[in-house]
């Protein structure tokens, strides 16, 4: 499948909504040229506002943007805005203001700056604040598709992007729908759902089940909250085995949101893919670091076939 | 600047002291509040909700209002009674102050309360959230200033200070930041807790034009209220050297009224000096 970068693909996209929109401004914390906010800085320069790094103050900017009417874009890696938890929390969430947080190099994507800048629990934290709705984008396309629809959402959005040239999985004809979950693939006997750069490694290893006989749901869950857990009932009941797989710690983020979504409604068998629980390391490159850590097509094929066997016991 | 005549003064000197009782019995009625930097911070309070700020009781939300922000939200017993008292919400609602379901939170909220530009109560926020608000009255060419009134407790935190560099960045002349340096914070003196020596120094370091008053003085508010009106190019910081807990003898200067309300007895007699003071004005 060809590969295209969901960070390009949302900084074009971000020009491109710009244009259509005079409302839309853009704060960032000295990672323009990484996170692609220039497209949007040479355009636009009197709504593009580069801040230093200033992680907590940029939040707090883009809230006194928003109560000024505007609707900014608050860009830097998704680890940093773990630094400014507070303020999202009491000037975003609590005083809803409509400010959208775009973490970028979010998961393990940026691999080759190492643990530091890598990011295993920014979904749980925003997750868990009210008021938030939290969407990952899967592909290229889906990250550009997000721009307009995140802008006009009304409220506080957390935007989780890849640093990481993906393949490209969704058409033209793709619609984001916050709060829906997206069935990519049909299957019967296993639903795989999964977010952001996950949902292609789901679809590859739906492709080997298929060798084996089993028949596996594709979902891209790219709303994370609010979660469509009546798709996931739905896929419990269904086919009785979920897989989750996430670049993420397996605990607070879609895993985390799935099994508390399945506690409620339909218990069934549930296989988490995702970091368990740990630090990671620096790598050579993204794939490896996923595969090293717990994510490869492989560990969800066995995930997929460990959740099926528990069926029948 | 305009001269501001003796009884513009004297009716806002009134109002002020009033704002103390109110705030005070606010405080004394729910058994909870912050009197120390309540009462520090009445002549600023009141010389911009009842005549600096260009504001519409009728229309809180109205695009070309200036805004203010209570940075230091836990002063908000005296912004409540500011607001009530300028018609922002009937007084009477002052006594539903913290009941579930009310409009008066523990900390401003900008949603319930009519006249609350940005909900406040952690410390650091409102100099940051200020140059956006400023930043979007560029970006609308809309025509508003905004103040921001904050501790010097609250000049501890580093996201003030982020926020002093981004308003210098972008010469905000559309933001004043008052500092009510009342020289006490929570767990007592502040420059036993963490110095911030020299704050005028510090602000103009981060290239706001700055003044130094007794915010405690109406005149000397008022007038530079209207000198940073006039500055142009940089943005404005006023260091107003207050008293915490101003008008209460047994309050005044000291750490244990940061957030604690009077007992019976103390409350009867805060109010009693605080009414021999407004006879005498």
């Amino acid at each position: 499948m060809k590969k295209m970068s969901i960070r390009k693909a949302y900084g074009q996209a971000l020009a491109d909504y710009g244009a259509e929109n005079p409302n839309v401004a853009v704060v960032v914390a000295d990672v323009s040229s990484s996170v692609q906010t220039g497209f949007f800085a040479k355009r636009f320069p009197e709504r593009f506002f580069n801040v230093g790094i200033t992680e907590q103050a940029m939040v707090d900017v883009a809230v006194g943007l928003a109560l000024g009417g505007m609707i900014p874009f608050a860009n830097t890696f998704a680890v940093l805005f773990l630094r400014a938890a507070e303020q999202i929390r009491t000037c975003v969430a609590y005083a809803k203001t409509n400010v959208k947080i775009v973490g970028s190099y979010s998961g393990l994507s940026n691999f080759k700056d190492g643990p530091t800048h890598h990011v295993e629990c920014d979904i749980a934290v925003m997750r868990a604040m009210p008021n938030i709705t939290v969407v990952e984008a899967a592909d290229a396309v889906e990250a550009r598709k997000m721009v307009p629809a995140v802008a006009e959402h009304d409220g506080p959005v957390y935007l989780r992007l890849s640093r990481s040239d993906v393949p490209v999985l969704l058409d033209e004809s793709y619609e984001v729908k916050i709060g829906k979950g997206v069935v990519i693939r049909d299957g019967s006997d296993v639903a795989l759902i999964a977010s952001g750069v996950m949902v292609s490694r789901c679809l590859e290893a739906a492709e080997k089940l298929a060798e084996e006989g089993i028949d596996s749901y594709v979902v891209n869950m790219s709303t994370i909250k609010p979660l469509d857990t009546g798709l996931v009932v739905k896929l419990a009941e269904e086919t009785g085995a979920l897989v989750t797989a996430e670049d993420h710690s397996i605990i607070g983020g879609l895993g985390g949101a799935v099994a508390e979504a399945l506690g409620e409604g339909k218990p069934a068998n549930l296989e988490r893919i995702g970091v368990r629980d740990t630090f990671t390391e620096t790598a050579l490159s993204y794939d490896e670091l996923l595969d090293h850590y717990g994510m490869g097509v492989e560990d969800i094929v066995k995930a997929a076939r460990r959740a099926v066997q528990r069926k029948h016991r | 600047m305009t001269y501001h005549s003796e009884q513009l003064v004297k009716e806002l000197d009134e109002i002020a002291q009033s704002l103390r009782m109110d705030a005070l019995e606010m405080i004394y009625r729910r058994k909870a509040g912050h009197p120390g930097g309540s009462l520090s911070a009445s002549e600023i309070i009141t010389a911009l909700i009842f005549h600096q700020l260009r504001i519409d009781p009728k229309n809180p939300d109205w695009e070309e209002r200036d805004r203010f922000i209570l940075s230091k939200g836990h002063a908000c017993s005296l912004l409540y009674a500011a607001l009530a008292r300028r018609g922002f919400f009937p007084r009477e609602e002052l006594q539903t102050w913290g009941h579930i379901g009310g409009r008066l939170q523990g900390h401003p909220d900008r949603l319930k309360t009519p006249g609350v530009d940005m909900t406040t109560g952690m410390e650091g926020h409102g100099v940051a959230v200020g140059a956006g608000l400023c930043l979007a009255a560029r970006i609308k060419n809309l025509n508003y200033d905004v103040y921001v009134l904050v501790g010097d407790g609250e000049c501890q935190c580093g996201v003030l200070w982020e926020g002093a560099m981004i308003a210098s960045k972008y010469r905000l002349s559309e933001l004043t930041v008052i500092v009510d340096h009342n020289h006490v914070q929570l767990d007592g003196p502040v420059h036993e807790i963490l110095p911030v020596d020299s704050l005028a120094d510090k602000w103009r370091a981060f290239n706001f034009a700055t003044f130094e008053i007794d915010g405690n003085n109406m005149r000397e508010v008022l007038d530079v209220l209207d000198m940073a009106k006039e500055i142009r190019n940089k943005p404005t910081a006023i260091i107003a050297h207050t008293t915490k807990g101003k008008g209460v003898s047994f309050m005044e200067n000291k750490s244990a009224w940061h957030g604690r309300p009077p007992n019976d007895e103390e409350y009867a007699q805060a109010i009693s000096e605080l009414k021999r003071r407004l006879s005498k004005e």
